[in-house]
């Protein structure tokens, strides 16, 4: 197998990835997720990568491989510095362009030649000493070990060092009185500083202050220097004109497949960065098992990604929850208190089947998940006044656009749909709506009030939000498998305030 | 080149560790007054003065002799002294003229270093020259010392090198800097070096081969170019503009530490000359060990009072061999607290090198010298003074050693007498069995009495003296602490009572 992408175990055809932003990622949030983590990769272009689900359970498996390697932390280490010195090579060459004098020009592109087969060299000796497993960076290995040792990249590199050894060794002495500057050959003379220390030295009490300036030498060139390096090319001719020889001949001097690599490698550095602190807080992420077929779900110690990180630097707590859909089961419909996690739980489900999606492992300590097609998300949106349709309409005319495009590969999550109506309206349209979407066998969470839809068939599980007993306004942001029962929060509350139709009935005096 | 006039082997400017306590002996002690009269309006004399005096009782016996003996020198010399003080004062303020600017690029720096250097060499000169004249009139081991390393180290050799280094720096033939192909093929690290020796046709010797080298102008309207010249002799004299400015640096602190110690001299002789003014006593003491508890003296006065009322004041004797512990009772404005300050005050000038405000006197030496003397009134509640006290005892207490010296004036007081004399007593007790030398004005009968009839060897019972009529010498003489502080006396004298005298 020859290396081409660490992405795809397959040619992938550029076409074939999503230039825009679907839907469903400002709903879930995987917007945050995505923002965060390529916050300062914008020159690599990821998104498109992160907005394009795999099509195949074999492109997941090549990815999971890759980053299984890269969790192993030697390898994240060669690869940031491999990242860093491409960055770079990138930003030198971009100054070079700007340079106006040529033997200037000209020597700083020699250090970048130089720089950049030593960033080669190091990659190709260091990667094979680690514990590499995956299909990808056993061929990108293999690939960057031919490459260093093929005879082009051994002459590109000898020849600048040639040249550079040469430069270096040529000394001279410049002379300047008033306006006048002389270049001339190599003058030795004596060291002035010695000496007036040696004169003085029998005043020293203590350690004084030190008046050296920090001058800095910036890379570029003034025309008086540039006139002085003149002056140096023209006492030595040969070495000038060797330099220019490099120049004009390898402008293109860097490979293409490792400058590709450089940036789709860059894909699993996000990810392994935005989860880097979460999962030092304890947390689990898993390679989930995924399949194209197998609708039985099973995910152990989930959560919100984009919450965690956030909680996670405020250092405060993380609630995991658990799910599974088993036989006929598909339709999660999660009930519960207000401010009780029920949005969170729903955008997870959501999150898990993405990242599943892309290859990427995801925040729980085990899941079983399915690759679907597409995400579609329905949640509830402010009203629009530049629209001219009601919102229920609003509401309908896009649930219908969904069932219009589903395909039995979808997962569809809809949260708190249809509550500009009233409640009997509610129930008959979402009863509607259910119907469909069992009828298309769709993988579906529902988050709602409705409590008869937690029961509607044998596809749909109920999933209740637990709140802490004796105390209802505490949240655990805890689900679990229920019936859905509207009441028992409504009770709880009135516990705790002693209005129970016994407590306020004691209460009363006669 | 060290001054050495403080310490016979160390510089004063790192020796110099102020006392813990410092701001209360300044107040108790009222040496403000001793230290203007030392400044006699200089400034930099009254800061030397403070230091020297409040860092006195870390000094040993020898540097205490040592110091002596170059104050004699300084008596017996003013003016040289004085001139010495003057040159060091001068050549520190010369440094303000070419050092106006902020711009430290090292062009500039090099180019300040050489005009103040130009300076500084003129006032070596002159002090070598003070050395030259003055040197065998002084006997100490200080002043001999410095004057023979003056001679040996500002010699026409030293003079005639820097001189060169000087002209050479300023560049008259041009500059030559070697350097080499770096980073860009930029020069890179530009040396200044010398060149050539030969007067003449150093130019033609830069270029013995057949090619000529590359000349090129910068146009003397090109701006930039003439910054970019700069900005390469920048580089170039950069470690060479440091090298000069240090050395100018270190001359500098010589001259700054040459004034620092000899500010010291020069405040005693300012103090020397007012007190012969007023015709008051003065004395080298001798110091005596500090495993010691002595404190023989006559006509010991209060030389801040002295110098305050501009008059000769009362003087006391005492002998106080195998003492830790002086007690001081007596008459209301019987001259105690005058008597009290009078050991603080030449406690610490003896110990700083100085000498006395006393006919003779001599006393071991203390490591720490404490004073803890009654507020003055405030509106603070009683409790909340004894309270004050006590937290104030406390952190002297957190210093103190059993070589500490420790003056009370009017302490614990603040209560009633038998609780302040508890209080006073456990303190006492407690100090002098560590062999902490104590002096205690007090007139808490109860307390001094307890001590009185315990007849302790190594305790010392003195009292303001009343004459038959009721008044006041100020004199203190041997005596069992008396029951009355003799306030009716004060009161008739205020209230002139016809009944005063009985």
């Amino acid at each position: 197998m020859v290396f081409e992408s660490i992405l795809f175990a397959s040619t992938v055809p550029d076409d074939s990835l999503h230039l825009e932003e679907p839907a469903f990622m400002v709903d879930l949030n995987i917007n945050q997720v995505v923002d965060t983590a390529l916050k300062g990769k914008e020159e690599y272009n990821l998104k498109p990568y992160f907005y394009t689900l795999l099509a195949n359970t074999e492109d997941i498996k090549y990815r999971q491989e890759v980053m299984q390697d890269i969790e192993r932390q030697d390898l994240y280490r060669y690869l940031k510095a491999f990242e860093g010195d491409m960055r770079n090579i990138r930003k030198q060459l971009a100054e070079t362009e700007k340079l106006y004098y040529q033997y200037h020009k000209e020597r700083v592109f020699l250090d970048i030649v130089i720089f950049y087969g030593q960033a080669m060299e190091s990659l190709a000796k260091n990667l094979p000493h680690l514990p590499i497993k995956s299909r990808g960076f056993i061929t990108f290995c293999n690939y960057l070990t031919s490459y260093t040792e093929s005879l082009q990249f051994k002459n590109l590199l000898a020849e600048a060092r040639a040249i550079i050894h040469e430069l270096s060794s040529i000394k001279y002495s410049v002379h300047i009185k008033e306006l006048r500057v002389r270049v001339l050959d190599f003058q030795p003379g004596d060291d002035y500083t010695e000496e007036v220390q040696a004169t003085f030295a029998k005043f020293k009490q203590g350690d004084v202050k030190d008046y050296r300036s920090g001058l800095s030498y910036p890379l570029g060139m003034n025309h008086v220097e540039a006139k002085i390096l003149d002056g140096v090319a023209y006492l030595n001719p040969d070495a000038f004109a060797r330099l220019d020889a490099f120049y004009k001949g390898n402008t293109r001097f860097q490979d293409e497949t490792i400058v590709r690599f450089d940036r789709e490698v860059q894909f699993y550095l996000a990810y392994f960065e935005y989860i880097e602190n979460i999962k030092k807080a304890g947390l689990e992420f898993c390679y989930p098992q995924v399949s194209a077929v197998d609708k039985e779900i099973d995910v152990t110690a989930c959560f919100d990604l984009p919450l965690a990180h956030k909680l996670v630097s405020e250092k405060k707590a993380v609630v995991a929850n658990d799910f599974y859909l088993k036989g006929h089961e598909r339709i999660l419909v999660v009930t519960g208190p207000n401010q009780g996690g029920k949005t969170t739980f729903a955008r997870t489900f959501g999150q898990l089947h993405y990242l599943a999606g892309l290859g990427l492992p995801v925040p729980g300590s085990r899941a079983k998940l399915f690759l679907c097609n597409n995400i579609f998300t329905h949640f509830e949106k402010e009203e629009n006044v530049l629209n001219l349709r009601s919102k229920l309409e609003d509401d309908l005319a896009r649930l219908h656009w969904i069932l219009g495009h589903c395909t039995p590969d979808t997962i569809v999550i809809m949260n708190e749909i249809l509550t500009s109506t009233t409640l009997q309206d509610g129930i008959f349209l979402s009863k509607k709506i259910m119907e469909d979407l069992t009828r298309l066998d769709v993988l579906c969470v529902w988050v709602t009030f409705i409590d008869e839809l937690a029961s509607f068939n044998e596809k749909t599980v109920s999933m209740v939000g637990a709140v802490v007993s004796g105390d209802p306004s505490q949240r655990t942001f805890k689900f679990s498998r229920m019936p859905a029962n509207g009441l028992a929060y409504a009770i709880s509350v009135a516990e705790k305030y002693q209005l129970t139709y016994s407590e306020l009935k004691k209460r009363i005096i006669p | 080149m060290k001054v050495f006039l403080m310490f016979e082997k160390d510089n004063f400017e790192t020796r110099k560790k102020l006392l813990p306590n410092s701001a209360a002996l300044v107040q108790d002690l009222e040496l403000g007054t001793l230290f203007a009269t030392m400044a006699s309006g200089d400034e930099f004399i009254y800061k030397i003065a403070k230091e020297a005096l409040l860092s006195g009782t870390f000094n040993d016996i020898e540097t205490i002799l040592y110091r002596q003996d170059i104050l004699k020198d300084s008596i017996e010399n003013q003016l040289v002294v004085r001139e010495i003080y003057r040159l060091s004062t001068e050549a520190l303020l010369s440094r303000n003229e070419h050092w106006w600017f902020l711009s430290s690029s090292p062009s500039s720096v090099l180019y300040s270093s050489i005009a103040s250097l130009k300076d500084l060499l003129g006032y070596l000169k002159q002090l070598k020259a003070l050395a030259d004249e003055h040197a065998s009139h002084f006997q100490s081991k200080g002043f001999s010392r410095f004057f023979a390393m003056l001679q040996k180290e500002l010699d026409e050799d030293f003079m005639a090198e820097a001189w060169k280094h000087i002209k050479e720096l300023e560049f008259h033939d041009g500059a030559l800097f070697n350097t080499q192909l770096g980073k860009g093929n930029k020069g890179y690290p530009y040396q200044l070096c010398k060149l050539p020796q030969q007067k003449q046709g150093w130019v033609q010797m830069l270029f013995p081969r057949k090619k000529p080298g590359y000349t090129f102008n910068v146009h003397p309207r090109d701006e930039s170019g003439a910054r970019a010249l700069r900005e390469i002799k920048d580089e170039g004299v950069n470690v060479v503009a440091n090298a000069l400015a240090q050395s100018m640096e270190h001359i500098f602190s010589f001259f700054s530490m040459l004034k620092t110690e000899i500010a010291f001299y020069t405040g005693c002789l300012n103090l020397h000359g007012q007190l012969a003014s007023l015709g008051a006593d003065c004395s080298f003491p001798q110091p005596l060990p500090g495993h010691l508890r002595t404190h023989v003296f006559r006509g010991l006065y209060d030389v801040s009072l002295a110098l305050a009322m501009k008059q000769k004041v009362v003087a006391n004797d005492a002998i106080a061999e195998n003492k830790n512990l002086v007690i001081i009772t007596g008459a209301n404005q019987g001259g105690k607290s005058t008597f009290l300050r009078s050991i603080g005050l030449a406690q610490l000038m003896m110990q700083c090198g100085m000498f006395v405000p006393a006919a003779s006197f001599s006393a071991n030496t203390c490591s720490q010298l404490f004073s803890h003397f009654k507020r003055e009134e405030d509106s603070a509640m009683n409790s909340g003074k004894l309270d004050e006290e006590l937290s104030r005892m406390s952190s002297i207490a957190d210093n103190l050693s059993s070589h500490s010296m420790i003056l009370f004036n009017e302490s614990f007081a603040a209560t009633n007498e038998r609780e302040g004399s508890e209080i006073g007593r456990q303190i006492v007790n407690a100090l002098i069995e560590k062999g902490v030398k104590v002096f205690f004005v007090t007139h808490l009968y109860d307390f001094a009495q307890s001590f009185y009839v315990r007849k302790l060897e190594n305790a010392l019972f003195l009292r303001a003296e009343r004459q038959a009529d009721g008044a006041r010498t100020f004199k203190l003489v041997e005596g069992e602490p008396l029951q009355t502080s003799f306030g009716k006396d004060l009161y008739n004298k205020i209230f002139d009572n016809p009944d005063a005298g009985i």
